[in-house]
């Protein structure tokens, strides 16, 4: 039988504010345990929530780039459950009336189409611990430093068709937090991670069909293993005549399976009710549009506006767009080479884009900065360099050894140029190849440009790749047709 | 020196008629001695209560007194208090040292007063005869047989036997001004938001506020000149602004309309009661007040409202109780399951319980509209009541209590009979109105209250009404047999 | 209204309460007494009432963002009932 896909996503974003969500202890990562755990945090008796402004207008610029309505009125609720990470016994949350509801979202498909993926809302809520089951012997340990640090969770619509899809979908959610500068977007520390729901029914069919839960999971790839596998599963439980559970699953990447947590299942009622310690929000709006007016230009926007203004492909303004860091690197190497777009895109795309990926490297780590690769393209430009001997100096700069004109200077990479010096390099090779200028003087005129490659290969190897090409053509051509 | 009002003790200590020291050491004395037969006292504070009076001393020589600085205040002991056990009342938190001060305890700091001790009460606030403390029943100084009311019981034990000549309450269904009519003080539940609830140990979140128990509403607003106001650690605190408690406590109330509802009337009420009560509204007619009879109609759906609501919350705050971080951790537990359970079940009484079985039922799947939501809707009622009513009479008044004290044990088999006491208290929590219960007499040598409840954060007013008749009466005056 | 059995464990369960067998029928009759109490509500019509979570009618005013707390591990350990390396500690949890 055909099987059809449907996947929904819910994100967790860690917002980046600098204190919790209800308490004044710090959000940074990587503390000693519950040293960032206020009293608050734990949940000590008596302790109140107080609501962090910054996590309310992080919430409502993610709904207004994603053309979502922004409520007047939401309220937070309290989600009630027993776990050692959740020390009030209760997360705080929104249930009914969230802060941002229904948007969506565009995303680009392999092959070239766009999709809109529908957003059912997204909601504030505090993060929970962290449990460690290792080092504690029959125990396990609970850090609660991130307990309280705020989310937005982000809920799609069940719009998905492929594991593929999904990736495309979080990969565009996670550049629009990141664009927005309401996400650091490490997905390593887990400040961005997504529970998947997923189900399979036939092809044509309407109906959905039961859906399971992956829960956590907290990197591109994992999120196209995890779906891949789990539609494996129920595809071979519905064709062995079995029935799907509705249950969460937990993916395990070491072993690429998915496995069943009922553990945190058990007949759970979360009890959802209007968190008394806390009152409505509020949103007028004045708010909202002093917070339109905040906005930065967005991945969509910033993507037209590249193949507008500087004539970019598709593809190009596409791969420069999708992390907002890579377009702000583009624009600055465009402004260093007065304008030089195109070019400043290849070697974006291509030679940096490559060591980075090499290396495992964000371009905000990139040992070459735009200053850097625009001065080169620059040489290149005017030219000082060839494009070939540019991917020497590219590794070079890449290696730490200097600037462009340092690296240029130092190891003698200068275009030669002059007419006198590349005459000779000619009449050399003429003169060291009777048989193939004789072949040359035979071959019909629209043929021959396919010798001459050989010529110039020999001159530029003799130059040691430094000779410019366009000179040593011409002159080559005067020559072997006199 | 003990049957001094706190007014007075102020004015003696601001005369050097008496040292905080010798104030304190004679209140702790007064104390020990009589909290082994009253068991009003979870903790007495001996040595920092000395310290703090020391302290008090200096600060009234450098003139960087406040008025109440250097006096005896007892806490009900639901406040966390730095370094001081806070046990609220349960086994659960026997153990528990708060780590912080609640704002109400910091602001009483700040203003010098000595924190001489931390009161009996019912467990977590549930009960209305503090019999439900882990620490055992309090007396009512009146009659040790029975029982002093509650939740704040304790505290208002300590002021009727004046082992402290003020103490603080907390009120979520009455458990301010039902045991200070029981006691025969005042009690002023304030508005809901005008007191701080940082701190103080939650019940029922939308329900609780504290407020003063003393002997007399010129005290209570001294008391509400310290604790009163906003604070940036409640969200539900409000920013509205801050009376002087004590200036207007001698206007003229020529002219006050007062509203009588009906349903506080009704058969319900003990006949001795009613009379005590329209005695005192001559009284307040005698002093200019005019009286109407009122509808309060959805009066009897309070209880009901109110033994959704409370529970519902009660269930949810109470979660935090897990055997973690902090408080009742039971031996061995076989895995986290055991841990929770097996540590809430020692750590809680039976009350406490059956609260947090009822909300968690209200609240649970498929119920929450026909019961949580539904009383939330009764709740709106409630309030519509009331803001009908006051917009027609300045203050509304009635009894405190549907009786006077009872007997230790009469009332516990039967949570449902106790739970009807509250008729009277209930909906000014509700609707989050402030309300105050002054000495109205006795019947049978036991005390009873007379309940006034006034609009939002009109305190000032229901202060100046409670003043006024006290200037007029001495039922507050009036100190139980062995404690002069 | 009555509480069977399974239905006082599901709540105790719910609630992280462990109640003795022998406790059971007493939990069953007090909830169905503090259920009857309130049953009168269902009689009340609270149509185009709205529910109220709370008695005044404010909204939620906002902490800036700054950081205010500082380190108190030491402090607030001291309440709990183990801890190790600075962290609390529970029977290990089974995921």
């Amino acid at each position: 039988m055909d099987w059809e896909t449907v996947i929904g996503l819910e994100i967790h974003t860690q917002l980046a504010t600098k204190s919790k969500i209800f308490s004044g202890a710090a959000t940074t990562y990587g503390a000693e345990p519950n040293t960032q755990a206020c009293e608050v945090d734990l949940g000590l008796p008596g302790v109140l929530p107080v609501l962090n402004e910054q996590a309310v207008l992080m919430a409502i610029k993610f709904g207004l780039a994603i053309g979502a309505e922004i409520p007047k009125r939401s309220i937070f609720s309290r989600k009630n459950y027993f776990y050692p990470d959740l020390p009030k016994g209760y997360q705080i949350s929104q249930f009914e009336l969230p802060i941002v509801n229904s948007g969506h979202i565009e995303i680009q498909l392999a092959d070239g189409t766009t999709k809109e993926v529908g957003i059912t809302r997204a909601h504030l809520e505090e993060d929970a611990g962290k449990s460690m089951h290792e080092g504690f012997g029959d125990q396990t340990g609970i850090d609660l430093n991130r307990a309280g640090t705020p989310l937005l969770e982000i809920v799609s619509e069940p719009d998905m068709r492929s594991a593929k899809e999904a990736v495309a979908y979080m990969k565009k959610v996670h550049s629009i937090v990141c664009y927005l500068e309401i996400c650091d977007g490490n997905m390593q520390e887990g400040s961005f991670r997504c529970d998947a729901n997923v189900s399979i029914r036939p092809k044509g069919e309407e109906a959905f069909g039961t859906r399971t839960e992956l829960k956590n999971i907290n990197s591109f790839r994992y999120v196209e293993q995890a779906i891949n596998i789990e539609i494996e599963r129920q595809v071979d439980i519905l064709e062995d005549g079995g029935k799907i559970e509705q249950e969460t699953r937990l993916y395990d990447p070491n072993r690429n399976e998915t496995r069943s947590m009922r553990s945190k299942e058990e007949a759970n009622d979360y009890r959802y009710f209007p968190d008394p310690d806390l009152l409505p929000i509020q949103i007028d709006v004045e708010l909202i549009e002093k917070v339109r007016n905040q906005l930065p230009e967005l991945p969509n926007a910033k993507k037209q506006r590249f193949i507008d203004e500087f004539n970019l492909s598709d593809y190009d303004s596409g791969v420069l767009t999708a992390q907002k860091e890579i377009a702000d690197y583009f624009e600055d190497c465009v402004v260093i080479t007065e304008g030089e777009a195109k070019l400043s895109a290849n070697w974006i795309n291509g030679e940096l884009s490559a060591s980075l990926n090499k290396e495992n490297k964000d371009i905000t780590e990139s040992p070459v900065t735009p200053k850097m690769l625009g001065s080169m393209i620059k040489l290149i430009n005017d030219d000082t360099i060839s494009g070939k001997i540019a991917k020497q100096v590219f590794e070079a700069m890449w290696n730490g050894e200097g600037s462009a004109d340092s690296i240029v200077e130092r190891k003698n990479l200068k275009q030669v140029t002059d007419r006198g010096v590349i005459e000779k390099l000619v009449d050399d090779v003429i003169a060291n190849n009777p048989i193939q200028v004789t072949q040359y003087k035979a071959t019909p005129e629209e043929k021959k440009e396919k010798l001459i490659g050989y010529f110039v290969g020999q001159i530029m190897k003799k130059s040691q790749g430094k000779a410019n090409p366009k000179k040593v053509n011409e002159l080559l051509i005067e020559k072997l047709d006199t | 020196m003990h049957q001094s009002t706190l007014a007075q003790l102020s004015t003696a200590l601001e005369s050097n008629q008496i040292s905080s020291e010798e104030l304190t050491r004679h209140y702790l004395e007064r104390c020990k001695q009589f909290n082994k037969s009253l068991n009003c006292f979870i903790t007495i504070n001996e040595e920092s209560a000395l310290t703090q009076a020391k302290l008090a001393d200096i600060q009234r020589k450098t003139g960087d007194a406040t008025p109440l600085t250097g006096i005896p205040i007892a806490q009900k002991d639901i406040f966390c208090t730095n370094g001081v056990k806070t046990s609220c009342g349960s086994k659960m938190l026997d153990n528990f040292i708060a780590p912080y001060d609640a704002t109400l305890v910091r602001k009483m700091n700040l203003a010098g007063i000595v924190n001489i001790g931390k009161t009996n009460m019912d467990e977590f606030a549930m009960g209305s005869s503090n019999e439900t403390s882990f620490y055992g029943a309090v007396k009512n100084p009146w009659n040790k047989e029975t029982v002093p009311g509650g939740s704040s019981g304790g505290s208002a034990c300590v002021v009727a036997a004046r082992l402290s000549p003020a103490a603080t309450g907390t009120d979520t269904g009455g458990s301010i001004r039902q045991p200070a009519s029981l006691c025969g003080i005042t009690g002023l539940k304030p508005t809901y938001g005008r007191v701080s609830r940082y701190g103080m140990i939650a019940f029922a979140s939308s329900l609780d506020q504290g407020g003063p128990m003393t002997q007399t509403a010129e005290d209570a607003g001294l008391i509400m000149n310290v604790i009163a106001g906003f604070d940036e650690r409640d969200s539900t605190s409000a920013e509205h602004p801050v009376d002087d408690y004590t200036a207007r406590l001698n206007d003229s109330i020529e002219g006050i309309k007062i509203g009588l509802p009906k349903q506080y009337f009704s058969e319900g009420l003990d006949s001795n009661i009613a009379e005590l009560i329209q005695e005192g509204i001559k009284e307040l007619e005698k002093l200019g007040a005019t009286c109407k009879e009122i509808e309060l109609p959805n009066t009897e759906l309070s209880i009901p409202a109110y033994y959704v609501v409370a529970p519902a919350e009660c269930s949810s705050n109470l979660s935090r109780f897990d055997g973690v971080r902090f408080g009742h951790s039971c031996e061995n537990p076989r895995d986290l399951s055991d841990l929770y359970c097996r540590s809430r079940s020692e750590g809680f009484g039976k009350e406490v319980k059956r609260r947090i079985m009822i909300g968690t039922y209200v609240l649970s799947s498929g119920y929450y509209d026909a019961y949580y939501l539904k009383a939330q809707r009764i709740r709106h009622l409630i309030r519509l009541d009331f803001q009908k009513a006051l917009a027609d009479v300045d203050v509304i008044a009635g009894p405190t209590a549907t009786g006077t004290a009872f007997k230790l044990n009469e009332m516990m088999g039967d949570p449902v009979s106790m739970y009807r006491s509250d008729l009277y208290t209930v909906s000014a929590n509700l609707a989050g109105l402030p309300a105050i219960s002054i000495p109205a007499g006795f019947v049978n040598n036991l005390p009873v209250g007379m309940q006034l409840i006034g609009n939002y954060f009109e305190e000032s007013r229901l202060l100046n009404i409670a003043h006024r008749f006290q200037q007029a009466t001495d039922h507050h005056k009036a100190i139980p047999e062995g404690f002069e | 209204m009555s509480f069977n059995k399974s239905e006082i464990q599901k709540i105790a369960w719910l609630a992280r309460l462990s109640i003795e067998q022998q406790d059971i029928s007493t939990y069953s009759d007090e909830l169905s007494n503090i259920l009857n109490l309130v049953e009168c509500m269902n009689s009340v019509d609270t149509e185009g009432i709205s529910p109220i979570a709370h008695p005044l009618d404010l909204t939620a005013r906002f902490r800036t963002d700054s950081v205010t707390e500082v380190n108190q591990r030491d402090q607030f350990q001291k309440n709990a009932a183990q801890t190790d390396a600075g962290c609390y500690l529970v029977p290990k949890v089974i995921e």
